[in-house]
């Protein structure tokens, strides 16, 4: 397609537009990961495309009414003129084409850049469940079995497969360095698809408003290399803490800053049922009552939050 | 017997509120014993509370927004210093519970109760006379609808001294809404005063609607009607399209707090979803309801005072039509990181990027009005060109936004705060002080004072960009709305910035009250003696400045667009009728004071669960109501003797400058037809 060699340009001129954001540290603007990368590349796209309307209307607005000031009596006045076909093609034309070229980007990317696609790795993924609570995160790794509090670690250029939901209100799942944010709703369960290029510890937060204690709700990413990931998840091992029915009862209760937690242990199906028990189950990691519920509140693997739709 | 209701109701352990309370009382009391002191209460009664005419009602809409704008930034100016203080977790001076109710209240009184009545009072004021009618179709609904509104006023005033107010963010997204997550009456009240004032938007929406279809003066087909009109229906069909949706929104959420239903919980099968969902389709086509009229006045404002008429009238009216529909179809982009399929975001993305087309096509019309025109740099004039710049960079953010790849970054973050402040203070604010500037001396027969007008002008304008575009840059850097507190200590040095920006616009404020108080000094000075100071192109310019109660003596008769402008060109502007007749008026009515008393009444019952007293209030409403309906006394005929004596005393001065033209006698009228 045509327009695509025209992209680098237009990037470039996102670039320029944001030239002044160079001198600080942006963390969107400074992507950690594949994600976050083509967001980064799609929002300056974004700008130059539309910097080729919104320029000229600014400068045009400006000397207009420079030009067109009452004292200059230099410039022609044309009292009567009010209508024109031809600037009338253009205005509705040019903005309209820019829009076509910006639709069609979009359509390609809400694809592409879907939180629920998960991404293609040789990699074998490492699956994440995170809970929101109030007003703290919660993290499950079921193929380790092991559960944490506001600290997350998994190796660089792995996928990472988020599912996500909330034991209490709506909550949104972050961290900006490595892209797409995603709600976390009780009795749903959400997904994001992430990977990090880099290592480093990374901000993770609640990007919704969810109560009195939400400004303190924010969390590590840490991502590290395949040895680093796997003596994280021994030094989670090692603690004796088991996060079964009652002390994930203890730890839902509200509570504001709070430390990071490991558990060495967690009882196999807690995820499954602290969405569960919004549909109806009230057994509470339950395994047999569970599993219809279950059903009702995970359509599939890879389908959508389902009332969204 | 009171419900939930105590005396620990009251919070008198916080010293801020405690402090407001106590300005607030003496404030009042002062301005109370000030109106008892000069014997004015009959006169408020009689002249402005009980009125019916359109043209006071829109001056005491536009009074009550001003009043709340002050709230409004107050709330503004508290969180921008907590977020300049409490860097690194510091804790700042305002605990969560405090700083949570002031995002909340600061959304809901801005948008509520700042944006909608200052807009609502504007087609009051304008749209009769635009047309050439001598009131709304149904004046005393229109009362109502402003007494409703103020009812709403005065319940969410209310929950500052009286229990809490919402501490949900300004849409009360559920489950954080429901009683298990907010037990207190805040929401309640948060509930309560939006469906008084909805009730009293929805019927203003249906009474405009009717006024300009049915009103209009002879001769004015639609597309003969001014921009501003224009933009004023298809605000108001909007209105009455979206306003009902908020209305069962709240309604639920209602059933859900006080009835234990499950429409929103986590539980039992309900679905917070749908109120997101809800809450949204009435949402966007909100801020459209509130930027529309706005395009309306930028257009009137930039063809008069370009001494020009606007360009390409015809694709403005398509255009906003196409907004008003474009409007109903992309409320699902405010919330796609909710899990929507890609196909289903990508829709709703490409939709909202879709109407930014006939915006772009507006901008373009002002330019190419000001193109070959003799643009007088008025108060008017300034925002409007403060407006064009800035607003179109906030059209740029809103159509990045629109891509959901480049949402899933940016949404909820600081990043989206500047954008919608920057479309609705470089939009909608900037819009209503345009227009109010503009239209003031046909309220008052006075002009505004032109220096602090621009000083006001030059503060918003400066204290905007210094507010908001840290804020931009904040959002880039990973911040999120309604943090009351945060560990980075970088983002501190923009916030401080920010904190500067509202200083500035504070001082805008300021000078927007200097400049009404110099302009009431000085009225003799700025008086306007002919009606149409600026030399004006559509109806409302063609009477007297202030409008006579009946606004036209004789209707006007139009053939084509900017009719006043051709009847100057051609020196019949000011006709002098040979004969004048009675003119039909309603007469005023304390019924619309009553039902919104008994309105706050039953509002302030229902959040203390009084309900003898809802009971009481709901009663005192439909009582009110049914005396209204059997009252056969309300109208009456202006003499044709006093309707000349009225006129004669206008147009002497005008005919002392020849502008004066008599009418042909109407036998001979009839004798050439």
């Amino acid at each position: 397609m045509k327009f695509k060699a025209v992209i680098p340009r237009l990037r470039y001129a996102g670039v320029s537009a944001f030239l002044f954001l160079a001198g600080c540290s942006t963390e969107v603007l400074n992507p950690k990961g594949d994600i976050g990368a083509q967001e980064k590349s799609l929002i300056l796209i974004a700008l130059g495309l539309m910097a080729i309307v919104a320029v000229p209307v600014i400068v045009m607005t400006l000397v207009f009414a420079w030009r067109y000031r009452a004292g200059n009596k230099k410039a022609r006045y044309a009292p009567n003129w009010s209508h024109s076909t031809a600037i009338e093609v253009v205005v509705w034309s040019v903005p309209a084409v820019i829009i076509a070229i910006l639709a069609a980007i979009t359509w390609h990317t809400s694809h592409t850049l879907d939180p629920y696609k998960p991404l293609a790795s040789k990699a074998k993924p490492v699956t994440i469940e995170a809970v929101a609570l109030d007003w703290k995160w919660l993290f499950i790794y079921p193929d380790q079995g092991i559960a944490t509090v506001n600290q997350i670690a998994f190796p660089t250029d792995v996928p990472v497969n988020f599912h996500i939901t909330s034991d209490s209100v709506m909550n949104a799942f972050f961290i900006p360095q490595l892209g797409s944010q995603i709600y976390a709703m009780a009795g749903m369960e959400t997904q994001l698809h992430l990977i990090a290029r880099e290592p480093g510890t990374y901000a993770g937060l609640s990007s919704n408003y969810s109560g009195a204690g939400f400004s303190d709700m924010h969390f590590q990413a840490i991502a590290t290399s395949q040895q680093g990931f796997d003596a994280w998840v021994a030094k989670v091992k090692a603690q004796a803490k088991t996060l079964d029915n009652i002390t994930y009862e203890a730890l839902a209760k509200p509570s504001e800053k709070n430390p990071v937690a490991y558990y060495g242990q967690v009882s196999p199906g807690l995820f499954a049922g602290v969405i569960g028990k919004y549909m109806g189950d009230t057994s509470l990691g339950g395994q047999c009552a569970g599993k219809q519920a279950q059903v009702a509140a995970l359509p599939s693997n890879h389908t959508h939050a389902k009332a969204a739709e | 017997m009171f419900g939930k209701l105590t005396l620990s109701a009251i919070p008198f352990d916080q010293p801020i509120i405690m402090g407001t309370l106590l300005m607030v009382m003496l404030g009042g009391a002062a301005l109370l014993g000030f109106v008892t002191y000069q014997r004015k209460w009959a006169y408020l009664w009689s002249e402005w509370f009980t009125t019916v005419d359109h043209k006071k009602i829109g001056v005491m809409y536009i009074i009550m927004a001003l009043v709340m704008l002050l709230r409004g930034f107050a709330d503004a100016i508290m969180m921008r210093t907590q977020q300049a203080m409490a860097s690194a977790d510091a804790a700042g001076y305002l605990p969560p519970h405090h700083f949570d109710q002031v995002f909340t209240a600061h959304g809901d009184i801005m948008i509520f109760f700042m944006a909608m009545p200052f807009i609502t009072g504007l087609m009051n004021l304008v749209v009769p006379l635009q047309i050439g009618a001598r009131d709304v179709a149904y004046p005393f609904l229109n009362s109502l609808s402003f007494w409703l509104t103020a009812g709403g006023v005065v319940l969410i005033m209310a929950s500052l001294f009286i229990g809490d107010f919402a501490a949900t963010g300004w849409l009360a997204y559920p489950p954080l809404s429901e009683l298990k997550y907010s037990p207190t009456v805040g929401v309640d009240y948060y509930i309560w005063s939006l469906q008084l004032s909805g009730l009293g938007t929805t019927l203003s929406g249906i009474n405009f609607i009717v006024t300009i279809l049915k009103m209009r003066a002879p001769g004015m087909t639609l597309m003969k009607m001014p921009v501003f009109t224009w933009t004023a229906l298809v605000t108001n069909i909007l209105i009455v399209a979206a306003f009902p949706v908020l209305t069962v929104a709240l309604a639920l959420l209602g059933a859900d707090r006080y009835l234990g239903m499950h429409f929103f919980t986590n539980d039992a099968g309900g679905n917070a979803m749908m109120y997101v969902n809800l809450i949204w389709i009435w949402g966007h086509p909100e801020v459209y309801i509130l930027i529309l009229p706005c395009f309306g006045a930028y257009s009137e404002i930039i063809a008069t005072f370009s001494g020009k008429p606007l360009f390409g009238y015809k694709s403005m009216v398509y255009a906003t039509a196409a907004i008003g529909v474009l409007s109903f179809l992309v409320w699902l982009h405010h919330f796609f990181t909710m899990g929507s399929g890609a196909s289903v975001n990508a829709f709703f993305g490409i939709m909202t990027m879709i109407i930014s087309v006939p915006t772009g096509v507006k901008l373009f019309n002002w330019l190419f009005t000001m193109y070959r025109g003799r643009v007088r740099f008025t108060v008017p004039v300034l925002w409007t060109i403060g407006f064009m710049v800035t607003f179109v960079i906030g059209g740029v953010t809103g159509v990045l936004m629109a891509v959901p790849g480049a949402d899933f970054v940016l949404h909820n973050s600081l990043f989206l705060i500047a954008h919608f402040h920057n479309t609705i203070i470089g939009g909608v604010v900037f819009g209503c002080l345009a227009a109010m500037n503009y239209w003031f001396p046909k309220a008052f027969g006075f002009k505004l004072a032109e220096r602090w007008g621009k000083a006001s002008f030059w503060c918003w304008l400066v204290g905007f960009y210094v507010a908001f575009m840290p804020l931009y840059i904040l959002g880039l850097k990973g911040m999120t709305r309604r943090m009351n507190h945060y560990a980075n200590p970088d983002w501190q040095p923009y916030l401080i910035v920010a904190l500067i920006g509202a200083v500035i616009i504070l001082f805008g404020i300021f000078f927007t009250v200097l400049q009404l108080y110099v302009s009431v000094r000085d009225r003799v000075t700025l008086r306007d003696p002919s009606g149409d100071p600026w030399g004006g192109r559509t109806l409302e310019w063609s009477t007297s400045s202030p409008a006579p109660f009946y606004n036209f003596a004789v209707l006007p008769q139009v053939r084509q667009l900017d009719q006043f402008w051709t009847d100057k060109q051609d020196g019949v502007a000011y006709m002098r009728p040979n004969r004048y007749e009675d003119i039909h008026m309603p007469r005023n009515t304390g019924v619309g004071v009553f039902m919104g008393l008994f309105g706050v009444v039953l509002g302030f019952a229902l959040v203390w669960h009084i309900w003898w007293m809802a009971a009481l209030g709901l009663a005192g409403m439909v009582g009110s109501f049914l005396v209204r309906v059997y009252d056969r006394d309300i109208d009456y005929w202006v003499p044709a003797a006093e309707v000349e004596r009225i006129e004669r005393a206008r147009l002497a001065p005008l005919q002392k400058v020849g502008l004066v033209t008599v009418a042909v006698p109407a036998d001979d009228e009839q004798k050439a037809a």
